[in-house]
């Protein structure tokens, strides 16, 4: 009895305990689009498995060799993903180099969705889990970022890239370039 | 006018639950019998007041009154009638409106009908529920007020979210509500057994109607939840492992559990303490899964209102009920004697491991399911998905199936291996044919394949306990088992066969183009464009042939709602026995070819047949039981009668 009574003490400790949590967290800001705070911040380290056959996996060392880029994130499940795909192509002809996180996907729905939409990737890596997505402070798909060649995030876009946005995008990676070459 | 109403009948309603909860502690301390017999008349009217209240929500919105706050924000009036009243519980205020008229209503029904336990633990019971219904008031009155007026009123209403515009889910998130409530009552009972010291076997008896209506309606409304996710969202995925699907998982693995071990309670007076724990774990995973929708403090597929201020009103809610609750228990832990013993081999060890098993799979949802916020407090984070939960849960689950096998056909108290030997051993041949059998046929992945195994065996021992027995005169309650287990079995073979023999195609097709997909070719006949009451649609028309038969044409819809704008996807589905066609229609490609999304889903319609099974099985337990009650109750009358009738005779 006096073992079931600490066990039942416990079991309330650990009751309460959550209810901390869950009061901590209610009075943390609670803003879904945090993306400013990962502007001017390096690269997490990370390094995904490849998502498809015919393109290397992604790592943040490949990101810091020197060169600015554009970090897609779009899963194949994702509707805006497939309306950004043209202006994707777009950037890619412009001059852009661009590598791709495919959120939570199968191998062989990535490979149909590039087959339908177009590859503009150099790379593309796997997140299972969403743990690099988030990590970036991305917490939807499709957003695109910007790299500069120190592996530092200088440009967040949140959701697909309309052609409007082409201009806007190739601007910001033109100017990670230019910074970095004059650092 | 009627929004006054409705407050004024929901403020009156509000003081009769304060009413309720001083007569009914008032009584059981002061032994009063005026105050007594206040209670259970202020749970009556106060549920008459409350369905009044609800009634002018409903009639708001189906005039569609703007100036309504609530009804201005959630709904148009272009929408058609029945959406306009299911948007009377699409938001937030509504369905917590609803929640507490179900309450009012439980509580109006238990004060009604329910004598058979002593005056006193009903009393303290009423309370329990009186207290439990106040804090709600105070939550809808002082914080989502759903008859708020806005002046000056606007011309037109926002809309009702699109997704939440269909059928199915007009009548999900109130059969979710009626579950999580009927725990509520379940909790009001384990805290009046609790505070009078009676946790006997009639508690059980009185407490398990509820239960099963609650987990019946909960089955209900998961399944229905499943199978719009299925449809509506267009991935072809039928469960997300999304925070708020699983908060109406969690409740209904506790309510699972509390079922079985009620059932101990009530037949075996064993698994006392257990019982009433789970009675309250159950009611405090509804109100935790409701905290996690309703304060937005997880990311979630599902977007509803956040809000902290009410967020922190639901946690102080949550303190105060689960934490009074729990240390009640734990103070009164030593007075609940211990039960009746029983060996490892009987049908109460059976149902211990079911138990374990099903607390387990609770505690991993859970975890999962806070991880996240876990993490988040100290700056990381992440988010838990299926590659968590589904190995991890399988790992309960499936060691805990082929007991449910087994169970039903071991006796009360104590058995012996012998009895049983024959059956089992069937069951395991059985098991190892199915797996050698798939494996060797097809070659699928290893949980797909446990799970054709064991879904084997669990159809063929849920319906081993009809052997032998007069199917005639067989109680309800036990088909009820029977036909809730075969559910399980059903269930757990279209989850298999879905995730093992599924096939798709994603491909760009133009107009009169043939594409295959699996035993299906699909012709792409023509897109045009459609339009609605409130959007509008590019609309495809393709014949779908199972294996060169006869052609059903169907029509994929792309559509866009104008009010609010939102694009959702309404797919085409071929149903036969033994699977689904599901078609979706994407976007057009630069070079004019549409985008198809097919699927070829073999038996995934049983997972929801099963879902109905389980929930069925339930439903004719639930009769069983209360047609029972009733017989009890009306030869007792007649007892009575006879007594008195004597008495007059002999004097």
């Amino acid at each position: 009895m006096r073992r079931l009574r600490i066990f039942l003490w416990a079991l309330v400790a650990v009751v309460g305990g959550l209810f901390a949590l869950f009061a901590y967290q209610l009075g943390q800001p609670k803003d879904e689009f945090v993306e400013s705070a990962m502007i001017g911040e390096p690269l997490p380290a990370f390094d995904l498995r490849p998502a498809v056959g015919d393109r290397p996996g992604l790592a943040n060392t490949d990101l810091a060799d020197g060169r600015a880029r554009l970090v897609n994130i779009f899963a194949s499940w994702c509707i805006p993903c497939r309306v950004e795909a043209p202006q994707l192509e777009a950037l890619r002809q412009s001059g852009a180099e661009i590598v791709g996180i495919a959120i939570r996907d199968r191998p062989e729905d990535v490979a149909g969705f590039l087959q339908i939409y177009g590859n503009p990737f150099t790379a593309i890596g796997a997140d299972d889990i969403s743990a690099v997505q988030l990590s970036l402070g991305s917490s939807g798909v499709p957003e695109t970022f910007v790299i500069d060649g120190r592996g530092v995030i200088r440009y967040q876009h949140i959701g697909d890239i309309r052609p409007e946005h082409v201009q806007t995008i190739l601007y910001e990676l033109r100017e990670a370039e230019l910074t970095e070459r004059g650092a | 006018m009627i929004a006054e109403l409705g407050l004024v009948a929901l403020w009156l309603a509000a003081a009769l639950a304060g009413l309720q909860f001083l007569a009914g502690f008032g009584a059981l301390w002061t032994k009063m019998q005026g105050l007594a017999d206040l209670a259970r008349p202020a749970a009556l009217v106060q549920a008459l007041l409350c369905a009044l209240a609800f009634v002018c929500l409903l009639l708001v919105f189906a005039r569609t009154d703007l100036s309504v706050a609530l009804v201005a924000a959630n709904s148009h009036s272009a929408k058609p009638l029945i959406f306009k009243l299911a948007g009377a519980w699409g938001n937030h205020e509504g369905s917590m409106l609803l929640w507490v008229t179900v309450m009012a209503l439980a509580g109006g029904l238990i004060a009604a009908v329910e004598r058979r336990l002593l005056e006193r633990t009903m009393l303290a019971t009423l309370g329990a529920q009186a207290f439990v219904g106040l804090g709600f008031y105070a939550f809808l009155l002082f914080s989502s007020n759903p008859f708020e007026r806005l002046s000056p009123a606007p011309l037109e209403g926002n809309g009702l979210n699109p997704l939440l515009q269909d059928m199915g889910l007009a009548f999900h998130p109130p059969t979710l509500y009626f579950g999580y409530v009927g725990l509520s009552v379940a909790f009001s009972f384990v805290v009046g057994a609790l505070l009078t010291r009676q946790v006997t076997p009639e508690f059980a008896r009185v407490m398990r109607p509820w239960i099963l209506g609650a987990w019946v309606f909960l089955t209900l409304g998961i399944t229905a939840g499943s199978y719009w996710a299925y449809y509506e969202l267009g991935w072809g995925g039928w469960w997300f492992w999304d925070p708020v699907e699983n908060a109406s998982l969690m409740p209904w693995l506790a309510a699972t559990a509390l079922l079985h071990s009620a059932s101990v309670l009530a037949a075996r007076d064993a698994l006392r303490a257990w019982t009433v724990l789970l009675g309250v774990i159950a009611f405090s995973m509804s109100m935790i899964g409701t905290f996690l929708v309703r304060s937005g403090i997880l990311t979630s597929v599902h977007a509803f209102a956040v809000d902290p201020e009410r967020g922190s009103f639901i946690l102080a809610l949550l303190t105060l009920y689960i934490g009074g609750a729990l240390v009640l228990f734990v103070v009164r832990a030593g007075t609940v004697a211990e039960g009746e013993r029983f060996s490892v081999m009987s049908r109460e060890g059976a149902l211990v491991v079911n138990n374990v098993a099903l607390s387990a799979i609770l505690c991993v949802v859970l975890l999962g399911t806070l991880y996240p916020l876990l993490t988040e407090a100290f700056g990381v984070r992440v988010s838990v998905g299926p590659p968590y939960f589904n190995p991890v849960s399988a790992m309960f689950f499936l060691p805990m199936l082929p007991i449910l096998a087994v169970g039903p056909l071991l006796r009360w108290r104590r058995d012996s291996f012998a009895r049983v030997r024959a059956s089992v051993i069937a069951l395991v041949l059985l098991a190892l044919t199915v797996l050698l059998g798939v494996w060797l046929w097809a070659g699928v992945a290893i949980l797909p394949l446990l799970g054709m195994a064991v879904a084997a065996m669990v159809a063929v021992g849920s319906v081993l306990p009809l052997r032998g027995r007069s199917l005639r005169k067989l109680p309800l309650a036990v088909w009820g088992m029977v036909v809730a287990h075969l559910g399980v079995a059903v269930a757990l073979f279209g989850m298999a066969a879905d995730s093992a023999f599924q096939q798709e195609r994603l491909i760009a097709a133009n107009v009169g183009d043939v594409v295959e997909v699996g035993p299906w070719a699909a012709t792409l006949e023509g897109v045009v464009p459609v339009a609605g009451p409130n959007w509008q649609a590019i609309e495809a028309s393709l014949t779908l042939r199972y294996q060169g038969g006869d052609g059903t044409l169907t029509h994929p819809q792309a559509r866009a709602f104008w009010q609010p704008p939102q694009e959702t996807s309404e797919v085409a589905l071929v149903t036969r026995w033994n699977g689904q066609l599901y078609a979706a229609l994407g976007n057009q490609t630069e070079d004019g070819r549409w985008q198809l999304r097919l699927w070829w889903k073999p038996f995934v319609t049983w997972i929801w047949y099963g879902g109905m099974m389980i929930a069925l099985g339930g439903l004719l337990a639930l009769l069983g039981r209360l047609s029972v009650d009733v017989r009890r109750r009306l030869a007792a009358g007649k007892i009575a009668r006879r007594k008195a009738d004597e008495q007059v005779l002999a004097a």
